[in-house]
């Protein structure tokens, strides 16, 4: 491949606690459009803001155009010629089209911008786009999505660009938009312009895309794969699919249909996201939410904890009905959830492990609101024990453990609160191969106990193994439901699909 | 490679350890803090050097101690809100209002027909109730608390104004004054205030669950309200508590100056920020310290003590204020990155 415009070798990128890239291989050939495809958290924005400059690789080479080469700031990489269209567009909406194009490279003589000559550049590079239509003196903010992306494509190109970064450009879009970003990329392709192509579409890529590599978990699991002769269920299973095999553990023989129901979710909906769910989980049970990024799941499961608003429906716990948009009435009502983006939204990393887990039981530790710091400690540290946190010692911060002790301590809050239902939004993203197993068990062990677990998982083997029931969703709906026993992973993949792409 | 020159480069990574280590003291709060009080005693120094006898009199330093209680009472309330993620522009104004109110003649004839309480009683309300509706209008109508805040600053000093007629009003109700401004053990009572004020805030701050959810609000706003802790009430609570502190400055102001104003407080938002930020408190919210905002405010009033003893002017005094809080946030930003990076 000597061709290759850009080659990505063992690129690895560390964040305090975890390894957000843990070797990477990508090359990248002038005139192509090579598609990165990976679930949420594989690593994908990872990886663009380091060939474009954003971060630096902690491991691995970077070779441009047959030289070795580092961007050390993103002005580095525009030089070079990569520019990258991020996912929310960075333009100034109250900028007119001009002055957007060549902010922070402006057309000027002795220090006098030259409003005119810059005006004739846009439209030359708005005709080039094949979008002549587009004044340069109108103001970014009165542009359409689609439109605004266009000039964002039209600064990009008023640097010398070789290689063009577009981070899921196709979401705002409708169809014929997208049809009409396609024929602009096929224009610059023509013109021996390279693209690095990111979008969750699977359909678009077939049209789209020349090659493709995929991440997975921080790596890659495929690489300079022709579009054309790999198969969509090769690419979801390595999206999704795991190269290691999880003992998980086994299902306990007593049916739990018998049992009370714990959660029982009616009719549930939220305007534009998803409608009319049901879900019944009975004490012991654990259901799976299955489907592709996008699908609705987390938007589900963070409305039943009231994290978001629903529009319609019901949520009962025990028969109580809960208030509506009311994380305090979910978490009073014995549900607790550990969140998908766990740094964001389950830990406050600063602070102490023991602060962290008793967070949401503080009454019980308190006494006219005064703490019992050695009695939170003493739980913490029981609890912490019994989940093998490590390393030990529940004064350190949070910040300082790996993802999957990070995941533990989130459980750990829920343990100390009894919870009856137990919502889990992706429980084993950025978890190590040797933490998975440990947290399978452990929610095993508590749905043993009696509480009613809900999984959300991109991992269809995860949801398979892991719960009793499962439920797929598709676009908003829950399409399927069944004992995970009578499912297996094509059959999932089928659903998940349907209707998307032809089989 | 010889075992000469490993020597040499352990050595040498020893010796670029070294500044690392006292980084690393000065991330801790305790360590912080202990940079705060060298700070402290290096002015003091510079005071004992310059002004001598002057500035190293039991009297002159119960003057700082005075001077520092009515804006340490307002910083130890802005500490808390400041924690808490928000920030609170209108404390000054608030001083004024409340100096205003409770010193009416409505108030004074109603506290005269019975007891000096009532004032206090008036002016902790009038604190509370602004509070309130920053906190109410700032949780609930989704009002950036910079701007929230900035409008109270506006209206308070304006209603101040109205109901004073922009007079000054004199104190003249029996005992008041006089409660405010007694010693005991040979401390004036304003300073008793200060650090009754700081203990409850230290101890409410640290070891009790209100202190820790203003932390968690504070340090990560999305990850409080779904481990279901009540964000918004929490926030409401810190505004009427930054409030209340206002509340007790205007008592201990108008006692001081036997007069209620709508000209008391001014520009107090500026000096509790500061002495908040000097403290080691940092202004995106999660963490800060009691101490800390003590020592801030101690800082900045000794500063003032100096000046004034060597007649220097108040226009370089506050030049080199300025200074100082550039430096401080210098500081902490050098350390919080850091922080991440480690």
């Amino acid at each position: 491949m000597t061709d290759a415009l850009l080659q990505m070798n063992g690129i690895v990128k560390d964040f305090p606690g975890v390894r957000a890239l843990g070797g990477v291989d990508l090359d990248v050939r002038a005139g192509e459009v090579h598609c990165l495809l990976g679930q949420n958290g594989a690593g994908k924005s990872t990886l663009i803001k380091v060939l474009s400059g954003f971060h630096q690789p902690d491991d691995g080479t970077l070779v441009w155009d047959g030289a070795e080469a580092s961007f050390s700031t993103p002005a580095k990489a525009i030089e070079h010629g990569v520019t990258t269209i991020y996912q929310e567009l960075d333009l100034v909406p109250d900028l007119d089209v001009t002055e957007n194009v060549f902010l922070g490279h402006e057309v000027s003589r002795g220090g006098f911008s030259q409003r005119g000559r810059a005006r004739e550049m846009v439209r030359a590079l708005l005709k080039r786009l094949g979008h002549e239509e587009i004044s340069p003196t109108r103001i970014v903010g009165d542009l359409s999505p689609a439109n605004q992306q266009i000039v964002s494509m039209a600064r990009a190109l008023s640097h010398d660009t070789r290689l063009l970064v577009l981070d899921e450009p196709s979401a705002v879009l409708d169809q014929q938009e997208v049809d009409n970003l396609f024929r602009v990329i096929r224009g610059l392709t023509a013109e021996g312009v390279a693209v690095i192509y990111i979008s969750h579409r699977l359909e678009e890529i077939r049209q789209i895309g020349d090659r493709i590599t995929v991440l997975k978990d921080g790596r890659t699991v495929g690489t300079g794969l022709a579009v054309a002769d790999t198969p969509t269920v090769d690419l979801i299973k390595l999206m999704t699919g795991r190269s290691i095999e999880y003992v998980f553990p086994p299902r306990p023989e007593t049916a739990r249909e018998h049992d009370e129901p714990v959660l029982e979710v009616r009719d549930l909906g939220l305007a534009g996201v998803f409608t009319g769910v049901d879900l019944t989980v009975h004490a012991g049970e654990i259901v799976g939410l299955a489907g592709l990024v996008g699908a609705g799941r987390s938007e589900i499961i963070e409305t039943v904890y009231g994290g978001r608003r629903a529009t319609s429906g019901t949520v009962t716990v025990d028969g109580k009905r809960l208030r509506r948009g009311s994380v305090t009435s979910a978490v009073h009502a014995g549900v607790g959830l550990a969140p998908e983006e766990r740094k964001s939204q389950g830990l406050l990393l600063d602070e102490a492990v023991y602060r962290n887990i008793t967070m949401s039981s503080m009454a019980r530790f308190s006494r006219f609101g005064f703490l019992d710091r050695a009695e939170e400690r003493r739980r913490a540290a029981e609890l912490t024990a019994s989940l093998d946190v490590r390393p030990d010692g529940v004064t350190r911060a949070v910040r300082t453990l790996s993802g999957g002790n990070q995941q533990k301590v989130v459980l750990a809050r829920w343990l100390l609160r009894d919870c009856r239902v137990l919502l889990l939004d992706e429980p084993t993203r950025g978890v190590d191969v040797g933490a998975r197993s440990e947290i399978y068990q452990l929610v095993r062990s508590l749905a043993d106990r009696g509480v009613a677990v809900v999984v959300v998982s991109s991992e269809i083997d995860e949801v398979l193994g892991l719960a009793d029931r499962v439920l797929v969703v598709r676009e908003g709906e829950v399409v399927h439901e069944s004992a995970a026993t009578d499912l297996d992973e094509a059959r999932v993949l089928d659903l998940v699909m349907e209707g998307k792409v032809p089989a | 490679m010889s075992q000469d020159s490993v020597r040499v480069e352990r050595a040498a990574l020893e010796t670029t350890r070294e500044p690392n280590k006292g980084l690393a003291l000065l991330r801790t709060s305790m360590g912080r803090n202990l940079g705060l009080v060298i700070a402290l005693l290096l002015l003091c120094l510079v005071g004992v050097i310059t002004a001598g006898d002057r500035f190293a009199s039991t009297a002159n330093t119960l003057t700082i101690l005075k001077l520092a209680a009515t804006i340490g009472v307002v910083s130890i309330g802005m500490t808390f809100v400041i924690i808490g993620g928000g920030i609170d522009l209108s404390v000054g104004a608030i001083v004024a209002l409340s100096s205003v109110w409770c010193t009416t003649v409505a108030t004074q004839t109603m506290a005269n027909d019975t007891h000096w309480l009532v004032m206090v009683f008036v002016a902790l309300a009038v604190g509370a109730g602004c509070g309130l509706v920053n906190g109410l209008l700032i949780s609930y109508g989704r009002i950036v608390p910079f701007i929230m805040t900035l409008a109270m600053l506006a209206s308070a000093r304006g209603l101040a104004q109205i109901i004073s007629d922009r007079k000054t009003q004199i104190v003249d109700v029996e005992g008041f004054a006089d409660f405010f401004n007694r010693e005991i053990v040979g401390i004036p009572m304003q300073v008793w205030i200060f650090v009754l004020v700081s203990v409850v805030g230290w101890i409410l701050l640290n070891r009790t669950t209100f202190g820790r959810r203003t932390v968690a609000v504070g340090g990560n706003t999305e990850a409080a309200r779904l481990a279901g802790i009540p964000v918004k009430r929490q926030t409401v609570y810190l505004y009427v508590l930054v409030g209340v502190c206002c509340g007790i400055a205007a008592l201990m102001l108008v006692a001081r100056t036997t007069t209620g104003s709508a000209t008391h407080g001014n520009l107090y938002e500026l000096d509790a920020i500061a002495a908040v930020v000097i403290g080691g408190t940092l202004l995106s919210g999660g963490r800060g310290t009691i101490v800390g905002t003590v020592l801030g405010v101690l800082i900045f009033t000794t500063l003032n003590n100096v000046f004034i003893l060597n007649n220097r002017s108040i226009s370089e005094q506050e030049l080199l204020k300025g200074v100082i809080i550039v430096a401080a946030v210098l500081l902490q930003q050098r350390l919080a990155s850091r922080n991440s990076n480690a």
